[in-house]
């Protein structure tokens, strides 16, 4: 029987360290882990590197001042195509910046993966992406046709946090959605993983209703695992829940003006998690 | 022209129909490829190509899904025949087998497109999405653009930072970048162009009717190569028009991007 690895997501947190590099699964505003970035944000965490295909988390994470160097394609909230916190941040110069293109930072995931010094693409050769990363570096094709490509290099991370629909409490973790996004990379790619979920199953349970293709993470590679159901809200978990549209059109809303963010922040991110989806609930029965 | 209806709608179409018709044709031929447009004019092109001249296209339902019907914009396919996470969709972009048809908030005489940010990199005065897959697409799959606000802040000397990859950049850079590099059209609400000059730089192709030469000129801020004899974006037939009305947009989306 192997181990039992559940924990809070105030546990998770307690094995992070300051200037850690720290990887976000999902994509965008969908199936982040959210409840373990609000741990984060009650956290004095400071000094990050964040590696994400940004959404909320880097938002937020921005917000609280906890970036120091963030590594990404884009920043966007799906529906609401920027970021205000993002925005914000970047207009004021707040964090560094290492801006690849999508797939550049697959490839970079791919080759911590592999434990790869880099991966040879093509995407990236004549944009600025070249300009504005200047230790990236060109390689020759040691072939016949002598092609140069970009050597992306591995984007290894300290740890990795992702938001699945269920796990077991060995680290098994398994997406019921159409996309696993790039959880798997982003947790192999890690020193260590820690996995949220909507409910912790037994391991039997798993495959009751569905393929193994569905289990994404395997437990060799999970670290932690914590049940924090809505757990990936205000952005999308499915099939379990879509986005809260609303709520997020709150966020936004709330984001660009200061005094609007001091009362969100006091409503919504001054307590724990249960007090959060208590908010998130009053909020709703409000609007209803 | 589509099918074998010829009837005459000329002076019928709104300038959104026009521009739908417009991003339509660049799928025109494209075979059995992935058609990835982004924004709802292009969207209703692309699912136009598919229900007349391009009836091999590879459509996504935006997720991870690829759908066998054509439905109404914001509505669910009846019928899914393929899977496209995020992770292949990177992947098959390198495969070539795709015509992808991405926004800009910056272009230039060469194509260079920037969707990143407006002003210094290091601290923008107007922070955007971000370089996003602008850099994979355009040195792996045939790339358009569309640009519903035709502009001098958009048709720009220089754009601010090079996401999607213009001609000169490709050609300085070398084989390489040039090897899949294929820009196709770019289509805004006055017209359609191409890069087809010597210099591959970008040319008037046609105007949506409605539209002079002078305007177009006057909202684009570098030398554009106008030809002696500009065409009219061509009339869509009345089949067209109606898959566009009643099937692809009964809501009349195509409206609020370009409005009448």
């Amino acid at each position: 029987m192997s181990r039992d690895k559940t924990m809070t997501p105030e546990e998770v947190v307690g094995r992070l360290g300051s200037g850690m590099t720290i990887g976000i699964g999902g994509w965008g505003s969908r199936r982040k882990p959210m409840a373990l970035v609000r741990a984060l944000l009650r956290s004095d965490l400071t000094d990050l590197t964040v590696v994400s295909y940004g959404g909320p988390d880097v938002g937020l994470l921005a917000a609280a001042g906890k970036i120091r160097k963030l590594v990404t394609a884009f920043t966007t909230l799906d529906s609401i195509p920027l970021e205000p916190h993002f925005v914000a941040a970047r207009q004021r110069g707040a964090f560094e910046l290492v801006e690849l293109d999508e797939a550049m930072v697959m490839w970079g995931l791919t080759a911590a993966v592999h434990r790869l010094p880099f991966m040879p693409i093509r995407a990236g050769l004549a944009s600025d992406v070249m300009t504005v990363n200047p230790s990236l570096r060109t390689i020759t094709s040691p072939y016949a046709d002598r092609e140069e490509l970009v050597a992306v290099p591995a984007l290894r991370l300290d740890a990795a946090l992702v938001h699945l629909n269920r796990a077991d409490t060995h680290g098994n973790g398994q997406y019921l959605g159409p996309d696993p996004y790039f959880d798997d990379l982003f947790c192999e790619a890690a020193d260590a993983a820690y996995v949220s979920c909507e409910r912790i199953v037994e391991t039997p349970e798993l495959l009751k209703d569905t393929g193994p293709q569905s289990l994404l993470l395997k437990r060799a590679f999970v670290d932690g695992v914590v049940e924090t159901p809505n757990g990936a809200h205000f952005t999308s978990c499915a099939p379990d829940y879509d986005r809260d549209e609303a709520f997020q059109r709150a966020y936004v809303k709330a984001a660009r003006d200061p005094e609007a963010w001091r009362e969100f922040t006091a409503r919504f991110l001054s307590g724990d998690e249960d007090a959060y989806q208590a908010a998130v609930a009053a909020f709703h029965e409000e609007e209803a | 022209m589509s099918g074998t209806d010829t009837t005459t709608t000329a002076g019928t179409a709104t300038r959104a129909e026009y521009c739908v018709l417009a991003c339509a044709e660049a799928w025109r031929d494209a075979g059995e490829i992935l058609a990835s447009p982004m924004g709802t004019v292009p969207m209703i092109g692309a699912r136009l190509a598919k229900l007349t001249f391009s009836p091999d296209l590879l459509l996504t339902d935006g997720e991870a899904r690829l759908i066998a019907d054509v439905p109404a914009i914001g509505a669910a396919p009846r019928v899914v025949e393929g899977w496209l996470p995020y992770r292949q969709h990177l992947a098959l972009v390198t495969t070539g087998r795709r015509h992808v048809m991405m926004g800009a908030s910056q272009i230039d005489r060469y194509g260079n497109q920037n969707i990143s940010c407006i002003g210094d990199w290091a601290q923008p005065k107007r922070q955007l999405l971000g370089v996003r897959g602008a850099p994979v697409n355009t040195l792996n799959n045939p790339t358009s653009y569309w640009i519903p606000k035709h502009s001098t802040r958009v048709f720009v000397e220089r754009v601010d930072m090079v996401c999607g990859v213009g001609h000169d950049r490709a050609a300085a850079a070398g084989p390489s970048a040039s090897r899949y590099h294929r820009l196709s059209d770019v289509i805004s609400d006055l017209g359609v162009f191409d890069f087809e000059t010597p210099e591959r730089t970008m040319r008037l192709r046609s105007l949506h009717p409605g539209v002079t030469v002078e305007e177009v000129v006057a909202a684009t801020g570098f030398a554009l190569t106008v030809p002696d004899d500009v065409p009219y974006t061509r009339e869509p037939t009345a089949e067209e028009l109606r898959l566009i009305r009643e099937e692809i947009d009964p809501k009349g989306l195509r409206d609020r991007e370009v409005p009448s």
